[in-house]
């Protein structure tokens, strides 16, 4: 300012505004402000330099330090699988019998399974494992392949019904309606009888009727009094779950076009351990079953029975 | 840090200035009741905090054996047979109010004392004004040293003062950690260099504030950073205790030689500034109450000291309500020392803390070392078994916070023909009670399955937990059964 303005009081000068004769004095910014403006300054150059700042068209400045957020989260996700890395290795060498035998390997494969099951899972068997019409409840006691655990790990692998698997889950249901096997009337007749099976009906003309086609027919898989066949996947007629819905119309269209269920072979997407972990953690959602009684090579596995 | 000359300062004093640089207090040595006083409040705060962490409580196996030990990483804190668990901190925020309301009752009843006495910031500021009295000598020979060039002598007495200052410092802090752990291997620990980083880089931080607040900035830290003394000029009223110069006795002060030859008969005050010399917040307290007056009382026995060496009745400077000024003033009987302190306003707060403190211990008697809690399963609400049966899963949460195991029985209260079986448990072993054993200081989550037979109804159970042991206890946790119709509630 040419003519500088000096207020009387404090000898300092103002900034030249005034308003209803208040004025501003021009005192120097405090010093210790003054510097850590400074510093800020050096230290946001600096800044610049080693990390990524400047936006460009298509990127922005990498920055000499080569930081990247998804360098760090890389690091991070390393370095936790560093951390179970032996775990990881402990359930690799382990079988899936001998995991259920370790009270330590079980916990570890049961949490790691809760968050594979999210992932691969929950998208048929739903977020609680318990399934909706056509994908089976998993917290249930009933199994079409079988509920102990080497027989969920040996459904995981293979999968059901999957073209290319060899040793996939499979069978087939005729049709037995839509390939003329049984006519309408007599289709209706087996309802009865499957009904009146699984005490869901009295007992009635039509289901005597049906009882016989029903010898003919069905006793081969889903068994004489419909106690079903894990072996083939036949599902137990004569108990409460009903995996494609227990209604009369339900079952018309179950015998009239037959169901094919399938799901993945889950060996050939997922790593070894993941298989693991999940067969492990579906056993243990209330269902799970104790090992058969021991095959012949493996009778040192029957320590396993007292886990469960 | 040049002392600054107040006469100078009195010359300009018209001038406008917010700014006034700190001048450095070099109190002198005293020796009074208040200062013997003063040396033993100081040695029973340094020993409980120093001593506390090291004393030894035997808990049995399952519990450290430290008296007091604020357990972070386990969540607990144990003070002697108390231990409270991370849902009993209403009993450290009642401990807090208690503090609070007790420095109510303190400051309403006898001011300052607090601050004069058991301060932190009062007790360090004390102890590192010894040691500059220790290695400079006392207040003459210490604004000496401050004016002196930097000879060897004052280099070597300035490295070994704040060397000390250090030391103490470093001593502060480094206790401070042994609250947080057990204190011998802590100790072993951190001077092996194995013990957490928290631990070092909380001693460095507490060594530092000690450093600048107790060696350096002192009473500042009082005058300008603390709340407390602006709180207490609300809380002080007229029948507060505070330090008090008698001025209607005092004045007009002057040398006994001056009175010899003065006109009129002078007061009492012989304007010997002990009373500014010994005062650790360089105040004059002849200029009356003020907020940098800590109530140390120092310059009372400075003021008794200097009356008895010229045969006059001590007390010239003394602990005094306004009221009772008044009435001195007016040649009145002060109101008796009891009677100033026991009034209605310090009865009340007297009343509200230990009633706070009351309740607080009854709660301690009535507390229960065991508790239940119960979250059902929500997804999925309920499951059909093959034969019928609906079940529903829930997770029990018994806590044991005896430090021994216990054994407890869940039974099911009401859920009729219902049976349960956890997840270690076989279903067709499912029944109506099933035994748990607790491991001592404890939350155990157990994985619970009710069954209730086909066709079920929902409804509304709990389960009831009770120690099978002769202490007994027993809790409650209520909850719902699910099935396809819906669920109880």
């Amino acid at each position: 300012m040419a003519n500088p303005k000096i207020d009387d009081a404090t000898g300092v000068e103002t900034v030249g505004h005034e308003w209803d004769g208040i004025e501003e004095l021009n005192n120097p910014l405090p010093r210790w402000w003054l510097w850590s403006f400074y510093a800020c300054i050096v230290f946001s150059i600096g800044y610049c330099v080693a990390y990524p700042a400047w936006p460009l068209i298509d990127k922005a400045t990498a920055g000499t330090l080569g930081w990247t957020s998804r360098g760090q989260l890389d690091g991070e996700m390393k370095a936790e699988t560093a951390r179970r890395a032996s775990l990881i290795a402990e359930l690799g060498k382990a079988s899936i019998e001998q995991i259920a035998a370790d009270p330590k390997l079980r916990r570890a494969a049961i949490d790691g399974g809760r968050a594979a099951f999210k992932v691969n899972c929950i998208q048929c068997h739903g977020n609680g494992a318990a399934g909706s019409a056509g994908y089976p409840n998993l917290n249930d006691d009933d199994w079409l392949w079988g509920g102990d655990v080497s027989a969920i790990h040996q459904t995981l692998v293979n999968g059901i019904r999957q073209p290319g698997d060899d040793a996939t889950r499979i069978s087939q249901m005729p049709s037995f309606g839509r390939d003329g096997i049984l006519n309408a009337a007599q289709v209706q007749d087996v309802v009865s009888h499957v009904r009146v099976l699984a005490g869901e009906e009295k007992p009635s003309a039509s289901a005597q009727r049906g009882a016989q086609l029903y010898t003919d027919n069905c006793t081969v898989c889903h068994g004489a009094a419909g106690e079903g066949n894990r072996t083939v996947g036949a599902p137990g007629l004569n108990d409460a779950i009903w995996l494609y819905g227990g209604t009369r119309a339900a079952l018309t269209q179950s015998i009239t076009n037959a169901r094919y269920g399938v799901m993945p072979s889950w060996g050939n997407r997922l790593d070894p351990v993941t298989v693991k972990m999940l067969a492990t953690y579906v056993h243990s959602l209330g269902g799970g079953e104790e090992a058969p009684a021991p095959a012949p090579e493996e009778a040192a596995a029957a320590p396993a029975a007292a886990t469960k | 840090m040049t002392a600054h000359d107040p006469k100078l300062s009195a010359d300009h004093s018209n001038e406008i200035g917010l700014y006034a640089k700190r001048k450095s207090v070099f109190p002198k040595a005293i020796d009074g009741a208040f200062r013997r006083f003063k040396w033993l409040v100081m040695a029973v705060c340094l020993l409980i905090y120093w001593g506390t962490p090291w004393i030894r409580w035997d808990r049995g196996p399952y519990a450290p054996d430290q008296a007091v030990l604020i357990d972070l990483g386990n969540r607990r804190f144990f003070m002697f047979n108390i231990e409270i668990w991370p849902h009993e901190f209403y009993f450290v925020a009642g401990l807090l109010i208690m503090a609070g309301i007790g420095l109510f009752l303190v400051t309403s009843a006898v001011g300052r004392a607090w601050c004069g006495y058991a301060c932190p910031q009062t007790v360090w500021t004390d102890l590192f004004q010894h040691v500059d009295r220790l290695v400079d000598g006392d207040r003459n020979a210490q604004l000496r040293l401050q004016k002196a060039p930097w000879t060897a002598s004052k280099i070597a007495k300035r490295t070994l003062k704040w060397g000390l200052y250090l030391t103490i410092s470093f001593l502060t802090g480094g206790a401070w950690i042994f609250y947080f752990a057990d204190a011998p291997t802590l100790q072993y620990e951190f001077w092996t260099g194995t013990a957490a980083s928290v631990a070092y880089a909380t001693t460095f931080v507490l060594t530092m504030t000690t450093l600048i607040f107790g060696g350096f900035m002192r009473e500042q830290v009082c005058v300008y950073m603390c709340p407390w003394p602006r709180i207490q000029t609300a809380m002080l009223d007229e029948k507060s205790l505070v330090v008090t110069y008698k001025d209607w006795r005092g004045e007009p002060r002057g040398s006994v030689k001056s009175a010899i030859k003065a006109a009129t008969p002078l007061g009492d005050c012989i304007d010997c500034m002990q009373c500014v010399a010994v005062c650790p917040t360089g105040i004059d307290i002849r200029e009356g109450a003020q907020i940098g007056c800590i109530t140390c009382a120092l310059c009372i026995d400075a003021c008794d000291k200097a009356m008895a060496d010229v045969g006059r009745p001590r007390g010239l400077i003394d602990y005094c309500t306004l009221d009772d000024a008044e009435k001195e003033k007016r040649g009145e009987e002060p109101t008796p020392l009891l009677k100033t302190i026991f009034r209605p306003r310090t009865l009340v707060y007297l009343g509200v803390w230990s009633g706070i403190g009351l309740a607080l211990l009854f709660m301690l008697g009535q507390r229960a070392r065991l508790d239940l809690s119960v979250a059902k399963d929500r997804n999925p609400e309920y499951v059909m078994l093959s034969d019928g049966q609906i079940r529903n899963a829930y997770t029990l949460k018994l806590r044991n916070m005896e430090a021994r195991p216990r054994t407890f029985n869940v039974a099911l209260d009401g859920l009729d023909g219902g049976a349960m079986f956890t997840d270690e448990m076989d279903a067709a072993a499912a029944k109506r009670v099933l035994t748990i054993e607790v491991p001592p200081d404890t939350t155990k989550a157990v994985r619970v399955y009710a069954v209730l037979p086909r066709g079920a109804k929902p409804a509304d159970f709990a389960f009831v937990l009770k120690a099978t042991d002769k202490d007994g206890g027993t809790d409650r946790g209520g909850t719902t059964f699910t099935t396809a119709e819906g669920n109880g509630q």
